[in-house]
């Protein structure tokens, strides 16, 4: 049964494979469309970003919202409930000792974090020139926040990233996205229509209007959302919940 | 398609060939070895492994956007949340 159903779906398999266009070679009219206009129309060298930022600027909204509601939802799952307090774990066995952080992690961790923050604000704040945007560099941004945690101080990385700050972060990038787009209705132009001035010279960082600034807001909800819920998380992992039901 | 690009960083096609089916090779090795691991925390170290050689893919299929969220996701954001995942639920099986 197994190999006769393997068989079909090989058969099927190959038979789709035959029908794909060729290596290399793209049949679609859109892309070498928007390659001819993307650059003179948005001043931004970066036409991935132009694209998600611009052409279809509709869908990234939409898929902000996707990362802005599973972090909320991480953060009501493993929400506090009514009556159940926090304390820092003890040893319960005795005769056991946790290794401590050693330091070369210590000192390798530390000395990342510097150069992490400045690529990750790099990537967030250059999408209209280089292949990066808003997303990756939110998460690299995150990532310095991680090493800090990774140096062994799980209360300075808490102290460094409250749970209200990160809230707040996350919900002025998301909704200063949603808002760079309506800003557009009032002055009747389209939703997330490009009004802001283009610049004069493709490439400059200052150049592209409103794709620099939507990079940046995605920047601030994807570093808090990824931090929200690393966070969350490592509360589930070093803090023991006691009391509830 | 418009005429090939030629710059001083332009890489010979047959070698660029070589490279990507070389690369695609070691993709799929990495995943069949992400599934052959069976100890968790282990599978959670080839998977970041894998995510990095899978950006390697990406930049040599000329997409270094996708590169840069393949290295983000794949290398670093996914393996902490599993990591941490996998310390929570094992605290609760001893």
């Amino acid at each position: 049964m197994f190999f006769a159903g393997a068989a079909g779906l090989v058969a099927f398999y190959l038979w789709g494979l035959l029908g794909l266009p060729g290596f290399g070679n793209y049949p679609g009219p859109y892309g070498p469309a928007i390659l001819r206009v993307a650059v003179a129309q948005t001043q931004a060298t970066g036409v991935v970003s132009a694209v998600n930022f611009e052409y279809r600027g509709f869908d990234t909204v939409g898929e902000e919202f996707i990362l802005f509601t599973a972090a909320a939802g991480t953060a009501i799952v493993l929400r506090m409930l009514r009556g159940e307090g926090e304390r820092s774990p003890v040893d319960e066995a005795r005769d056991r000792d946790a290794p401590p952080t050693s330091n070369a992690v210590r000192t390798i961790a530390l000395l990342f974090t510097g150069p992490v923050v400045v690529v990750g604000w790099w990537l967030a704040s250059h999408a209209q020139t280089n292949p990066s945007g808003g997303f990756q560099g939110g998460v690299v941004l995150a990532t310095a926040f991680i090493l800090i945690y990774l140096a062994g101080a799980f209360l300075t990385f808490s102290k460094l990233s409250p749970t209200d700050v990160t809230d707040a972060v996350e919900a002025a990038g998301a909704g200063g996205f949603a808002a760079v787009g309506l800003a557009a209705l009032f002055t009747g132009l389209p939703y997330l229509y490009n009004y802001l001035p283009l610049g004069q010279i493709p490439g400059a960082v200052s150049s592209s209007g409103t794709i620099a600034l939507i990079s940046f807001f995605v920047g601030l909800e994807v570093a808090a959302a990824f931090l929200l819920i690393v966070s969350e998380l490592l509360e589930q992992t070093l803090l023991i919940r006691h009391g509830g039901r | 398609m418009t005429g090939a690009v030629v710059t001083p960083y332009t890489v010979p096609a047959g070698l660029m060939d070589t490279l990507q089916v070389t690369v695609l090779i070691l993709v799929a090795a990495g995943a069949t070895a992400v599934v052959l691991t069976r100890r968790l925390v282990r599978q959670v170290l080839v998977l970041s492994v894998y995510g990095i050689m899978l950006a390697v893919l990406f930049l040599t299929f000329q997409a270094p956007d996708v590169t840069l969220s393949a290295l983000t996701v794949g290398a670093v954001a996914l393996p902490i949340v599993l990591l941490l995942a996998i310390s929570k639920t094992r605290k609760k099986e001893e």
